[in-house]
């Protein structure tokens, strides 16, 4: 099946960490352990969000050696297609639900001396398993954590408590601001970089990095793109037959669900690659919103990835 | 010429590249033999060449040849510039100089595979990632070899096959590398019929 097994799950907790995040625990129906996972995982968590299927992201904060549940840390999107605000409104203890089994495209690496991280935000939360992950072994990291205020500093008490000389918070509202080329010029040969957060606050991190002679290999980000909303188009799946319209606030590859078409998916979020396809006539441009596909690949227009990307044009034709 | 052309062979065997220079905080080159030359050349292709010197640390040996061009390197007037006599005195230097090092150094390899090998291999224990290390071969193009049988290392190896230098084993020269021995692997090369050992042949000069 797309997208890997599923995993059946109850609700075990809802807890309101600020005014824009919740947290939720999922445990197995049947009470056996959950899946091992390592620090940086994702769960695809589906939602019947009446009547219309959302499959989101979200990575599990929780510490992988932790086998009795995953937690997952959710902002609340008020303009968004409505996935965190189905969450937040109405999901509740006692819940069924389905999941994705983890899947981790941001992995430790396990090669590094040191981890340097930097997080923007809800960006936070794959931090959180991976610290936990590395604590266990003590393993080193330096932890740099911007919020917008310090009621929106989502586990910073936690953190600096448990880490209090790893754990450095900067808040917006107060003008801090992190010093990265200092930062970035401290840190001992063999350290790895990892950033999480807002695109401009990742940008900016990799290319002043890169800038100061951090190795390409070195630098490791995650970034899940949610869909974004726009006009409505029709395509026509040439592998099946099937001509469908995607609504404004459906992905392509929701749409190609909706029609019972099976397609491959992991991240939905354009980040792993796995939805990539085959593009057999295109009249039209491409909106291209993932993180895969080359610049060539874009110029060349034979390749979409439907998790994230639109079309706007007279005809679009897939090889689904 | 100092350059050799390797025929393509299996993914195992490492290729190489002429270095560049990179943007970096530090600098630091680790040569044995003519790839002294790898080092002046990228020198001459530096953007800011006062710069990149005197934030350049270079470790040199001469080469399994003989060949020393210590001199080409100690008037360029770098930053730092140390001489040893092999390279097992270069690398314990190497080791002190990759512990104090920061992110943002770069790192330049050239010369024979011995060398090469040894120095990525002791840089890359450090977690700092094997791809981002430029590597330029110059030189004699003898081997280090591991024994697959004793595990024994035998330096500077010339012939194919050849005896290992530990248990006595006639090997068969294998293109097939490890990254983290810094050796390519010898395999026994009468195993099925004792006895039936080719003529040795100098493939490595
Ligand atoms: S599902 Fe991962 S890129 Fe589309």
């Amino acid at each position: 099946m797309s997208g890997g097994a599923k995993l059946p799950v109850r609700v075990a907790e809802v807890v309101q960490v600020n005014d824009l995040i919740k947290r939720f625990r999922f445990v197995t129906r049947d009470g056996s352990p959950m899946p091992a996972f390592s620090g940086g995982s994702h769960t695809v968590v589906e939602m019947d969000d009446h009547g219309t299927r959302r499959l989101n992201p979200y990575s599990i904060m929780s510490d992988p050696a932790d086998s009795s549940g995953y937690e997952i840390s959710v902002r609340r999107d008020d303009v968004g297609r409505g996935g965190s605000l189905y969450l937040h409104n109405h999901v509740t203890p006692g819940m069924e639900m389905v999941i994705s089994h983890p899947v981790n495209l941001f992995p430790l690496d396990t090669r590094a001396k040191k981890y340097l991280m930097f997080a923007g935000g809800i960006g936070i939360t794959p931090f959180l398993s991976q610290i936990a992950q590395l604590s266990h072994h003590g393993g080193r990291f330096e932890l740099h954590y911007s919020a917008r205020s310090r009621a929106l500093g989502a586990y910073m008490d936690r953190l600096t408590a448990a880490h209090p000389d790893r754990v450095h918070c900067y808040f917006d509202e107060e003008d801090q601001r992190i010093d990265l080329p200092r930062i970035l010029a401290n840190q001992p040969i063999g350290t790895h970089l990892y950033v999480c957060g807002p695109k401009g606050m990742i940008n900016w991190v990799l290319d002043t990095a890169r800038a100061a002679g951090w190795p390409e290999p070195a630098l490791h980000h995650e970034e899940f793109l949610a869909p974004p909303v726009g006009d409505a188009f029709t395509v026509q799946l040439a592998a099946t037959g099937k001509t469908i319209t995607v609504a404004p606030a459906q992905s392509l590859l929701e749409a190609i669900e909706a029609a019972g078409v099976d397609a491959p998916y992991l991240c939905r979020g354009g980040a792993c690659g796995q939805c990539e396809t085959r593009v057999i006539a295109c009249d039209g441009t491409i909106q291209h919103n993932d993180h895969w596909l080359t610049d060539e690949d874009r110029a060349e227009g034979q390749k979409i990835m439907p998790c994230v990307s639109r079309f706007a044009g007279k005809h679009l034709s897939i090889d689904r | 010429m100092s350059k050799t052309e390797f025929p393509p062979s299996i993914r195992s065997r490492p290729v190489y590249a002429d270095l560049e220079p990179r943007p970096g905080r530090s600098h630091v080159a680790v040569a044995d033999g003519e790839g002294a030359e790898a080092i002046v050349e990228m020198l001459d292709k530096a953007a800011d060449r006062p710069a990149m010197l005197a934030a350049l640390h270079i470790l040199y040996a001469p080469g399994p040849n003989g060949t020393d061009q210590w001199d080409s390197l100690q008037a360029l007037g770098a930053a730092q510039c140390f001489r040893a006599p092999t390279i097992p005195t270069l690398l314990p230097r190497l080791g002190r100089v990759v512990a104090d090092a920061h992110m943002g150094t770069q790192f330049y390899l050239a010369g024979t595979e011995g060398l090469i090998g040894q120095a990525e291999r002791d840089i890359m224990a450090t977690g700092f990632p094997h791809a981002a290390i430029q590597k330029e071969h110059r030189g004699s193009t003898v081997r280090r070899m591991q024994c697959v049988h004793c595990k024994g290392i035998t330096e500077n190896v010339a012939t194919d096959p050849f005896k290992c230098s530990h248990c006595g084993l006639w090997l068969f020269v294998r293109d097939h590398y490890s990254r983290r021995l810094a050796a390519f692997q010898g395999v026994n090369i009468d195993a099925e019929d004792k006895g039936e050992i080719p003529e040795p042949v100098v493939r490595f000069t």
